[in-house]
């Protein structure tokens, strides 16, 4: 049995991605964000979400990709996952799909250039369109900050 | 019945009284001669007893029953405390907390507790580890609980001599019987119809309540035939035996010379007279169910909470956060009103601002104080757990706690208890020596564990310090060596502070023997973590032959604090105003280097600079090319040091928010953040890891 499973879509560098709708918190948009000094570059501060202090840590620069200016369309995407509550900025974010689990398959090694274990799988939405599912637990694994930060002492 | 709803009540309860029973018992065995104290155990565990019984733990129920007879005992001054005694109470305890932890973690409540309840039985009985002083049972084999007083006594004497006839009869009720307390109400009906009850044990008033376990017994004087009266109890359904036990002169005489005979006789002479009149009125006491039943349940509710008991509620501490989340967001709110009010300038909205400060602020005191408690409620089960530790090491330990009002956060509290245990078992099992070896070294034979608490700036500081050997150095490193925690090499250049740090390592232990109380190697490092997981730090100083320090710093979470905001380029941050000394300029000149040090003179002393925009990594801010810029003069302990600002912005109330889990356990200079009127997140500076 194929069961329905409901995903936000953002795009970052031109692919399109997709978390669980009950994973994603808010979306927002940009807003101030204050610097957190000692961090990786990829953290780009913590922003006032009504009264909550969260940290936001840029997606494209999370999985390598080459960050860019924000723009209008810039959106951070609020998930809670692991206990942990964090900002993702996405260049864009615009549609709720459903996505059949039969649909989905397993990762290759390596799509748009981020590693395979960020990735749970590939959606087919149609011929055309690929939607990259996002392995939230890995990407909120904080090991790898916690082992740049002793790299940078 | 549903008994949920009552499960926390009881579980707070229990642990309320469980730590009276502790606390007091310790009282008692410095001084056993004080039975008001012996009162207060008696009915904390008698309340505990009602309590157990009522929710159905039947265990719990059990044990402090039995407890409850020595300690009557005890409070009649018919058995004196003797180490024993102690000790066995003691375990009782134990077993208690068991349970009731049992309870806590969604168990039955279930214990065994047989071995407990036959040491107390015997106990009862006289078998007091030697030095009995109980006095000596009477002919048959009443139970010690059910002795007779004077007054009493000469009633019996006094209705045998007129030709009744006195009983002793035991009743047991049916094991699978529901109300228990209905049946015994028969029959004591049944008895009163006949003749008149002397005394029951347990009393009537524990037996209405179903206080008591499957049999009950009573002195009794009736002009009825023995069988007459047994063949009317036995008719009372789901009645297992009814034992009737003639007492006649002889066995009274007996028991009489039991009870010392001194004043005795006095008594005797005294309660003659008394007497005739008390028989009719007997009957009064027994059973009155209905009007009786109020005022035998409320006596021991008083009774336990005390004369002068604090006035509270317990409240659900979620509440008390969403409390805080809110009064935090009207913070934020009134910090934005007053700027608006001063770009306004009208006055009856600037009066009314102002008002709202000032409630508001009364508001944000208690709101605080209601998430605080005092340390005491982690610090009091240590006596104990220090005074049976000593015991089984064979040492000789005061336990000297200083500063338990001091208060903390309630989640932090919560966290400290286990750590703490660790450190203190450590100080007794390692830090204090043998009484030999504290002889042969020139100090009192007592040990002395200093369990100190105070606040200092934005923490709340805990110390434990020993007076024992302090920590074995070169057998330290010998060991991190050996485990493989540093390289000989880098061993080599360590200092002092640094090595003992090393009993922190994962995996290090220094104990020759492993003990069961500590020195599994795995405890310190679990400590470290659990401390640095609540935003602490611990470390540790140590005097060889003189005794060392552990101190523990801990944040004052989730509170508002006095902060001085500051500006550094576009970037905002706040210092906590209780670390600031002072606040001044600065020349560029006045800086002198020293050993590749900045340091500046400051009052008579020399105190070290440190730019904020270097530490912070400031994207638009440089110091160096300011000719004179503010400073901030900060302390920690008694180290100062000079953080060189770019502009002042002002004092503020700040509401303390975490940076968010994802970025904690982040080593920075940055403890926390907080949301500023305009909406901004500024960060909190943490003076502390400024100044090393």
């Amino acid at each position: 049995m194929a069961e329905e499973m409901k995903v936000i879509v953002f795009t970052l560098a031109h692919e399109e991605y997709g978390i669980e709708v009950d994973k994603v918190r808010t979306i927002e948009r940009m807003v101030p964000i204050t610097r957190v000094p000692k961090t990786p570059a990829f953290v780009k501060g913590v922003i006032n979400l009504r009264g909550v202090v969260i940290p936001v840590i840029d997606l494209r620069g999370r999985f390598g990709l080459v960050e860019s200016e924000y723009t209008e369309n810039s959106r951070i995407i609020i998930v809670a996952a692991n206990d942990l509550e964090v900002g993702f900025i996405v260049d864009s974010a615009n549609d709720v799909i459903d996505v059949m689990s039969d649909a989905i398959e397993n990762p290759p090694e390596v799509v748009g250039g981020i590693k395979a274990k960020y990735i749970s799988g590939v959606a087919k939405i149609s011929e055309s369109r690929l939607l990259i599912l996002l392995h939230l637990a890995e990407v909120l694994n904080r090991s790898e900050i916690i082992q740049l930060e002793q790299f940078g002492d | 019945m549903e008994m949920n709803q009552y499960m926390s009540m009881f579980i707070d309860e229990s642990n309320d009284h469980l730590q009276a029973l502790n606390e007091n018992m310790l009282r008692l065995e410095q001084t056993p001669e004080d039975i008001g104290i012996v009162q207060v155990i008696f009915r904390s565990a008698h309340t505990l007893k009602g309590m157990s019984a009522t929710m159905g733990f039947e265990d719990l129920a059990s044990l402090t029953h039995e407890m409850e007879n020595v300690l009557d005992l005890v409070r009649n001054e018919k058995l004196s405390m003797n180490g024993h005694i102690f000790d066995t109470l003691f375990k009782c305890l134990d077993a208690l907390e068991a349970m009731v932890q049992d309870v806590i973690n969604g168990g039955t409540g279930k214990g065994d507790v047989d071995d407990l309840v036959q040491r107390l039985k015997a106990i009862v009985k006289g078998d007091v580890g030697g030095d009995a002083s109980i006095s000596s049972d009477a002919d048959q084999d009443l139970p010690a609980s059910l002795i007779l007083d004077q007054y009493q006594m000469s009633i019996l004497g006094q209705s045998i001599e007129a030709g009744h006839l006195a009983y002793y009869i035991e009743v047991k009720v049916r094991d699978d019987c529901l109300l228990k307390a209905a049946r015994a109400y028969m029959v004591f009906d049944v008895l009163e119809r006949n003749g008149e009850v002397v005394k029951s044990y347990p009393s009537v008033q524990e037996i209405e309540q179903e206080q008591f376990d499957r049999s009950f017994s009573v002195y009794y004087i009736t002009q009825t035939p023995g069988e007459t009266l047994q063949d009317q109890l036995s008719r009372v359904s789901e009645i297992e035996s009814v034992t009737m036990n003639a007492v006649d002169k002889a066995s009274l005489e007996e028991m009489e010379k039991a009870r010392g005979a001194s004043d005795q006789k006095a008594a005797v002479k005294e309660t003659a007279a008394a007497a005739a009149p008390a028989i009719p009125n007997a009957p009064a006491a027994p059973a009155a169910p209905a009007a009786d039943k109020p005022a035998a349940r409320t006596a021991p509710a008083a009774a336990s909470s005390g004369g002068a008991a604090p006035r509270t509620i317990r409240v659900d501490i979620e509440r008390l956060d969403s409390l805080m989340n809110l009064f935090s967001e009207m913070l934020i709110d009134r910090v934005r009103l007053e700027q608006l009010a001063s770009e306004i300038r009208r006055n009856d909205l600037s009066e009314t601002v102002e008002h709202m400060a000032r409630v508001s602020a009364d508001l944000q005191n208690i709101v605080l104080k209601l998430r605080m408690v005092p340390v005491e409620s982690v610090f009091n089960r240590f006596p104990r757990m220090v005074r049976d530790l000593a015991k089984s090491l064979d040492k000789k330990v005061d336990l000297v706690i200083v500063g338990a009002e001091t208060e903390l956060d309630r989640t932090v509290i919560d966290e400290i208890g286990d750590p703490l245990v660790h450190l203190i078992r450590n100080s007794v099992d390692h830090g204090v020596e043998s009484i030999a070896d504290r002889v042969g070294a020139g100090k009192s034979e007592t040990g002395t564990v200093v369990l100190r608490a105070f606040h200092s700036g934005n923490h709340v500081f805990i110390e434990i310090e020993d007076d024992g050997k302090g920590i074995n150095r070169p057998k330290v490193l010998e060991t991190a060596i050996k485990r493989g925690v540093v390289t000989p090499e880098d061993a080599k250049k360590l200092s002092d502070d640094e090595i003992n740090m090393l009993l922190f390592a994962p995996g290090f232990s220094t104990a020759d023997v492993v003990s069961d109380i500590s020195g599994r190697g795995v405890g310190l490092d679990v400590v470290k973590s659990k401390i640095t997981s609540l935003g602490g730090n611990v470390t540790v100083q140590s005097e060889p032959g003189s005794g060392t320090k552990f101190s523990i710093q801990l944040p004052l979470t989730l509170s508002i604090i006095a902060a001085m905001l500051i500006k550094l380029g576009s970037e905002k941050y706040a210092f906590p105003l209780s670390s600031i000394v002072e606040t001044g300029a600065l020349k560029r000149t006045d800086i002198r280097t020293l050993h590749g040090n900045r340091m500046v003179d400051y009052r008579q002393s020399i105190i070290p600079v440190i730019s904020l925009a270097e530490l912070v990594e400031s994207p638009d801010y440089r110091d160096d090319e300011e000719t004179e810029t503010e400073m901030l003069v900060i302390r920690k302990g008694d180290k100062l040091a000079a953080i060189l600002v770019d502009e002042f912005i002002g004092q503020s109330e700040i509401v303390l928010k975490p940076l968010g889990k994802y970025l904690s356990g982040h080593r920075s200079v940055v403890s926390g953040a907080t949301i500023l009127g305009d909406g901004q997140v500024a960060l909190i500076v943490d003076p502390n890891t400024i100044i090393k």
